[in-house]
């Protein structure tokens, strides 16, 4: 055959080296402010000058409109709102700051968020370089190098995020006192930060036990509330300046929002590279290697599900398995660009463990989002009777008055439904 | 029980409901609050007040109201759920109801499981859409509705949002279109809105209500819902208290809120504090001196004038024959104004140019000769059949020619029209880059008029109030859709006119300049700017402009007129000989009929508009091809588009099968792997029957199984294959889920985007007539042979079907395939040597293997062809092009070859490339820059076409034009 030739259209970038690590400062966009506050503290103690970005004024909006294409999706928007805000507020020294973000790699635009970033960055910041955390392999020239004990205490650190934020979820509109439920998470959060100085993060019944015990000795009312789940595109699921603060406001309604954990969403991502194996004979080292940890990680799972039962006081985290079975009721794992059959599957398991009521939150015009949350509601509906969704589009210039609507239109309807069980 | 009050704030009006102890409903009003929520509201209720004093439970309802109860303490009822509580008490037994209100449209299914939906944020307007197309037509909305009941045809209007139906409205109008028609159109519009945007996948069916302020006043709306959903008058119900049925709802709903005094409601409401949640900008204009200065620098930049009155000689004639407005211009041969006219078209063009000319000439037609004319504009073919203007030339080039006038150097222009934004940068003296406002940001300067008449204001008043105002309101920049709701919350929030109307004006700069431009800083834009056309009229919209850009600007005092002066400049310019222009004597006869019907030229049916004058002259409108117009069609040897559309049909053979018929939805992934799959299915033994040609009809038979109306017009259309389908009553539907395209070697990974890939999940979740036998869709990945045919054995092994059969099917799948491939680019190859002979330039018409589809593409293919140009696509020639390695990740296949497609353009100087987007591809948002880049690195143009449901090729011929007058001006240059 003969050899066709290759044209170079990349521009230069800068790239990330490991050497940078002792004088660069790294930001990195807030997703889930507890989580990330656990890494943030994590990573300090690794020696890593890390920074969450917590910025979220309108001007990190208009940042964003001014830098990336319109129609890119919108959590693409709110991180180089940040960066650029962050990086124009004069705090940082721009030739030793870096900025991080993951890359997921599959077939969802959102694999090309590095590319749009160091693009949104090039004329003002040409000199800051755009770290991809990625584990297939991508941006090998600028990516972060984890070794195997960091990226232990990572998994770590998303396990006891997501037991903090499971428990606060379940205490905080019940508490008696308020502030009670504040307090008990900040404590928490110091007390696992601190665990990663040493091997005390191993102890991992402990430390959960630790946090699902802490939140038991809150003392809560005993009363029924509507509960909302939370579940769509990643990022507008968890970040406040995604969703325009929806916990709080779901707070503020008397509600409680019920927030899949973040662990899923790796669960997730490595089940597919499993499935592919299945599905498409893409069976190899890697594939086991996958395979593996995914055993692994579901077997952590299951402790801390049972840690939670034990106790007794709140409702456990949703069994990986469990959600799998859910997702094959409504739709083929095979979906798996986006969040893809995740959703499905948070939304029915949610409504088996009594949670009817869900936000699904996307970026307005998020193509995975077309089939895999607004299009399979009627499927829900049809599986769970008092299924009560509302889709909800997050966009620079959605209003949130708009959005704040409908979702009150789904609680009105949520309460109804509350009030007809409690008659009976 | 108390007294019951419901106060419903809407979007545009306030209903405000007072029922008495046995359920009586004492007081009920429905008015416009213009904007004045508050005031409104308290007057109201101050009415209340005087007719029946005392204790009330009282809540308020509707999307304006929830800020005010928020912060006057008043309880607070979603509307859609006051409503169904006025259903279940007056109307138990419907079975579904349907709201129209301002901004809003809702659904309620009653029975068979309850339902309550709510029209996305991007579905726009409905009875402010309704009001924006009344104005539109420059008739009231109750003129609009008596017309419609006279409507002999309807008209395809893009029914998603206003924005949309705006862009097909606006040419039936140019067009001379029976308003009676377009009425109707509108209201079809709307209803096929509410279906589609709505009922995802519902059918509405039992007995309808109907309720809402629109639905209550407009009968031909009723009408049409009526025809749609195919109910008598038994099963739709137009309550009495449509308009405030919401109201009344929510005074119900009201038993469980604290009686309380009126009187202290209504302080409570008027106490309510201003809220501090909206985000203010700088004010336009610190003081009065700074608008002085402002003005007279602009000042400083007009034509001279020249007195009609007295001038005896020659003079050229420029028209342009706008969206919204008709510009004429009269100038001598030294470019000093004679006359000029600036008016709204009121939706008849060509009447106004006729009017004001025969008064010039038959004032001054002795003393002054017209040497040369020229029009431009929407309407140009219209105004230059009826005057027998000399040249017709593209807008685009008007403007340049225009503001070359004003400053040799510039080098950025900007257009803001009624209806459209245009800019252009200009390169060595042509125009290099072209930037139309997409469908979907369109809204400009007749959103601010529509604005202005909601406040009942002229636009000029409304733009001048935000001069001073202290705190502009930040209302985003989107499309119109988005501000109106931002707006809506702006004046929840207490915002006043003033802060309003300059918010306005920085929101429709920022459209431009980020959403158009897409400037990432203001020095991208060049340091010559010219600003022009009608909007910028406005000092607000100016100043906001110079705030934006940081930048002082040039808007001529013409800056209305650019593109009528403009095309007289080009008149005088390129004349020769005796000007053709209709004279005086030819005007007393004049007079023109018009006539709406469709082309039965071929299979299309094109609706088309015919113009008779009265000297037996006829023009055609509407038209997509050369037959509509009577002529004979440009043939289609060089363009490919007509050539794959038949050769990928042919990959059926049509041979009948023992085993069953399989359908194959031609839409989508289709449209590549139909070679595949038909010649897998018929050498199993199968029959493969295709899904009907996509139309507008087909769209509308599935329409109601769409589950996201903001996924893309290809995906929607997919829905009525699938009934197409199954109204041909096959045995089974194949349409497979694929993650992984096929490997082309030309990128890192080779997806499917998302839409492609899975959605047939969503289709047979949708679709009631769907289940496992009769649709069938497995995953696999073509790639992998081994588990491909594993996945394949086991579908259908019912069907006695062994493993090797299996394999000898797709190897002949794939032998199909490839020989479309091969003779793809032979036909490539043989139109790329033949356009080269014949001295053609040669078209890339880049997109997806879906666009091929006609009713996608909407015969883009065939208007270029009928330009002169041959037509490629990027299936046929991207193989000739360099691999290349881009900015962004490459890892889908139909991307990858769009950017080798860029490559091959790039490096061969007869040929250039024209993207085509589908509104709503979230990919193409990458794509896009990175094609615009390899393009833009090698010296070429980038053009990119949005599609989507719009049948208007009026926007696109624009930009075609003005892309091969750019593309003949740089070869001029070479040459």
């Amino acid at each position: 055959m003969e050899e066709i030739r290759t044209t170079d259209y990349t521009d230069d970038y800068p790239r990330w080296k490991e050497e940078y690590k002792s004088t660069y400062k790294i930001l990195i966009p807030d997703m889930l402010p507890w989580h990330f506050a656990i890494i943030e503290g994590l990573l300090r103690q690794e020696g890593y000058d890390v920074e969450i970005l917590k910025n979220s004024s309108r001007t990190v909006i208009d940042e964003g409109l001014k830098h990336v294409h319109n129609d890119t999706c919108y959590p693409c928007l709110c991180v180089v709102g940040q960066y650029i805000d962050a990086l124009k507020s004069g705090k940082y020294d721009l030739d030793h700051t870096a900025v991080l973000i993951s890359q997921s790699g599959g077939g969802c635009r959102a694999s090309n968020y590095i590319p749009l970033i160091r693009k949104a960055l090039k004329r003002e910041f040409p000199q800051v370089p755009v770290i991809s955390l990625n584990f297939s392999g991508l941006e090998k020239d600028s990516s972060f190098k984890i070794g195997a004990k960091l990226l232990l205490k990572l998994a770590y650190a998303v396990f006891y995020g997501d037991t903090l934020m499971w428990c606060y979820n379940q205490t905080r509109p019940y508490e008696v006192t308020p502030g009670d439920s504040d307090r008990a998470r900040d404590e928490l959060v110091r007390e696992i930060t601190d665990s990663f100085r040493g091997k005390r993060y191993k102890k991992f019944d402990e430390i959960n036990s630790l946090i699902i015990d802490r939140f038991a000795s809150v003392e809560r009312k005993k009363e029924r509330k509507v509960k909302v789940g939370i579940v769509g595109e990643i990022y507008v699921k968890y970040a406040y300046l995604g969703n325009n603060h929806l916990e709080q406001f779901l707070l503020s309604e008397d509600c409680e929002p019920v927030v899949p954990a973040l662990m899923d969403f790796l669960l997730y991502c490595i089940v597919n590279n499993i499935n592919d194996g299945y599905y498409y004979g893409r069976k190899g080292l890697v594939w086991r290697i996958y395979k593996l940890v995914y055993r692994i990680i579901h077997g952590k799972q299951k402790r801390v599900i049972k840690l939670f039962e034990k106790e007794g006081s709140f409702e456990p985290v949703h069994d990986f398995e469990h959600l799998r079975r859910c997702a094959d009721k409504v739709i083929n794992q095979g979906v798996k660009m986006g969040e893809g059959w995740l959703i499905p599957a948070e939304m029915a398991a949610l409504a088996e463990t009594g949670v009817e009521n869900i936000v699904c939150a996307q970026p307005f015009g998020c193509l995975p989002n077309h089939i895999a949350g607004k299009g399979v509601i009627r499927t829900l509906k049809s599986l769970y009777k008092d299924e009560n969704v509302v889709a909800v589009d997050y966009d620079p210039s959605a209003t949130k008055v708009n959005q704040e609507n409908r979702i009150k239109l789904m609680l009105a309807t949520a309460r109804e439904n509350l009030a007809a069980k409690e008659n009976k | 029980m108390a007294r019951l009050l419901g106060i419903d704030v809407g979007s545009t009006t306030v209903k405000v409901v007072a029922i008495d102890e046995e359920g009586k409903i004492l007081y009920k009003s429905y008015v416009r609050h213009f904007a004045r929520v508050k005031e409104t509201v308290i007057a109201e209720l101050k009415n209340v007040l005087e007719k029946f004093p005392g204790s009330y439970s009282a809540s308020i309802t509707g999307s304006a109201g929830l800020g005010l109860s928020q912060r006057s303490g008043v309880a607070f009822v979603q509307e859609v759920q006051a409503a169904f509580t006025a259903i279940r008490k007056y109307y138990p037994d419907a079975d579904a109801a349907v709201e129209l209100g301002g901004e809003d449209a809702k659904i309620i299914f009653i029975t068979g499981g309850t339902e309550q939906r709510m029209n996305g944020s991007c579905a726009g307007g409905t009875g402010a859409f309704i009001d924006q197309m009344a104005t539109l037509l420059d008739i009231s909305v109750d003129e609009m509705d008596k017309l419609s009941l006279s409507a002999e045809r309807i008209y395809p209007i893009a029914s998603r949002c206003g924005v949309f139906a705006k862009s097909d409205i606006q040419p039936l109008i140019n067009q001379g279109a029976k308003k009676s028609d377009i009425a109707a159109s509108i209201f079809q519009a709307v209803v096929d809105q509410t279906v589609s945007g709505l009922a995802q996948g519902r059918r509405i069916k039992g007995k309808v209500l109907f309720l809402g302020g629109p639905l209550h006043f407009i009968k031909g709306l009723g009408i049409a819902f009526k025809r749609t959903l195919n109910l008598d008058d038994e099963h739709a119900i137009f309550p009495e208290d449509a308009p405030c049925f919401m109201a009344i709802g929510c005074a119900l709903h009201s038993v469980t809120v604290k009686e309380e005094e009126l009187g202290s409601i209504i302080s409570r409401i008027e106490n309510a504090a201003g809220s501090d949640e909206i985000i203010t900008g700088e004010p336009l204009f610190r003081d009065k001196r700074e608008y002085t200065d402002f003005v007279a620098r602009h000042r400083a930049k007009n034509l001279e004038f020249c007195e009609i009155e007295k001038y005896t000689g020659g003079a050229y004639l420029g028209i342009d024959s706008g969206s919204t407005t008709t510009k004429i211009i009269l100038i001598t041969p030294d470019c000093r104004i004679l006359y000029s006219h600036y008016q709204s078209n009121n939706g008849q063009p060509l009447d106004i140019v006729i009017e004001k000319l025969t008064k010039v000439l038959s004032k001054f037609g002795d003393r002054i000769k017209i040497l040369g004319s020229a029009t431009t504009g929407y309407g140009e073919d219209l105004i230059k059949a009826a005057i027998k203007a000399d040249f017709g030339i593209v807008e685009t080039v008007a403007h340049f020619k225009a503001a070359m006038h004003f400053n040799p150097d510039v080098d950025f222009i900007i257009d803001i029209g009624g209806q459209d934004i245009k800019c252009f940068k200009i390169k060595n003296g042509a125009i290099d880059s072209i930037m139309l406002n997409e469908a979907c940001s369109s809204g400009c300067g007749s959103f601010i008029q529509t604005f202005a008449k909601a406040m009942g204001m002229e636009i000029g008043e409304f733009a001048q109030k935000g001069l001073y105002a202290p705190h502009p309101v930040e209302l985003g920049s989107r499309c119109t859709v988005f501000m109106n709701s931002a707006v809506k919350q702006a004046q929840k929030e207490g915002a006043s006119v003033e802060d309003i109307s300059a918010g306005l004006s920085s929101s429709i700069v920022k459209n431009a300049i980020y959403k158009v431009i897409r400037a990432a800083s203001a020095d991208e834009l060049g340091d010559n700017i010219v600003v022009q056309g009608g909007t910028f009229l406005n000092d607000a919209v100016l100043r906001a402009f110079e705030k934006e850009t940081g930048k002082q600007v040039i808007r001529p005092g013409i800056a209305g007129l650019m593109g009528a002066f403009g095309a007289a400049l080009y008149a005088k310019e390129n004349i020769s000989g005796e000007s053709k222009t209709i004279t005086l004597e030819e005007f007393k006869n004049f007079s023109y009929k018009s006539m709406a019907t469709n082309c039965h030229g071929c299979t299309s049916n094109c609706n088309i508009n015919i113009i008779t004058f009265s000297d037996g002259r006829k023009l055609v409108s509407g038209n997509k091809c050369e037959r509509g117009a009577g002529l004979k069609p440009a043939g289609d040897e060089l363009d490919i588009y007509a050539y794959k559309q038949k050769r990928l049909i042919e990959c059926v053979k049509g041979t009948k099968g023992a085993k069953g018929r399989v359908g194959l939805p031609l839409q989508l992934g289709m449209y590549e792997q139909l070679p595949i799959w038909a010649g897998f299915f018929e050498t199993l033994g199968f029959e493969v029957v295709l899904s009907d040609k996509s139309t507008r009809q087909l769209y509308f038979l599935g329409q109601h199984t769409v589950a996201s109306d903001t996924a893309c017009y290809p995906a929607k259309l997919m829905h009525g294959h699938i009934e197409s389908l199954l109204n041909k009553g096959v045995d089974f539907i194949f349409l497979p889920c694929e993650s992984y395209n096929i490997d082309e070697h030309c990128s890192v990974n080779h997806y499917n985007c998302p839409i492609v890939a899975y959605y047939p999940e969503l289709l047979k979740a949708n679709n009631e007539r769907l289940n496992d036998d009769n649709f069938i869709m497995p995953y696999i990945d073509l790639n992998a042979a081994p588990s491909t045919v594993e996945k394949l054995y086991h579908t259908f092994r019912k069907y006695g079907i062994k493993k090797g059969d299996i394999k000898r099917a797709l190897k002949e799948g794939f032998a199909r395939l490839d020989a479309y491939h091969r003779d793809v680019a032979a036909k490539g190859d043989y139109i790329l040597k033949r356009a080269e002979d014949l001295g053609k330039q040669a078209i890339v018409l880049a997109g997806r293997p879906y666009h091929l589809d006609p009713e996608i593409n909407h015969g883009i293919n065939k208007l270029l062809t009928s330009l002169g140009m041959a037509v490629l696509s990027e299936d046929a020639v991207y193989a000739k092009g360099n691999l290349v390695k881009v900015n962004v990740l490459n890892q889908w296949t139909y991307h990858a070859r769009l950017y080798r497609a860029a490559d091959f353009c790039a490096h061969n100087d007869n040929v250039n490339l024209v993207q085509l987007v589908s509104f709503g591809c979230g990919l193409d948002a990458i794509t896009t820059d990175e094609v615009r880049a390899i393009l833009e690195k090698n010296g070429k143009l980038y053009t990119q076409i949005k599609i989507d449901e719009i049948n208007n090729l009026g926007v696109v011929k624009i930009r075609l034009r003005s892309m091969l007058a750019a593309i003949e001006e740089a070869g001029r240059k070479k040459a």
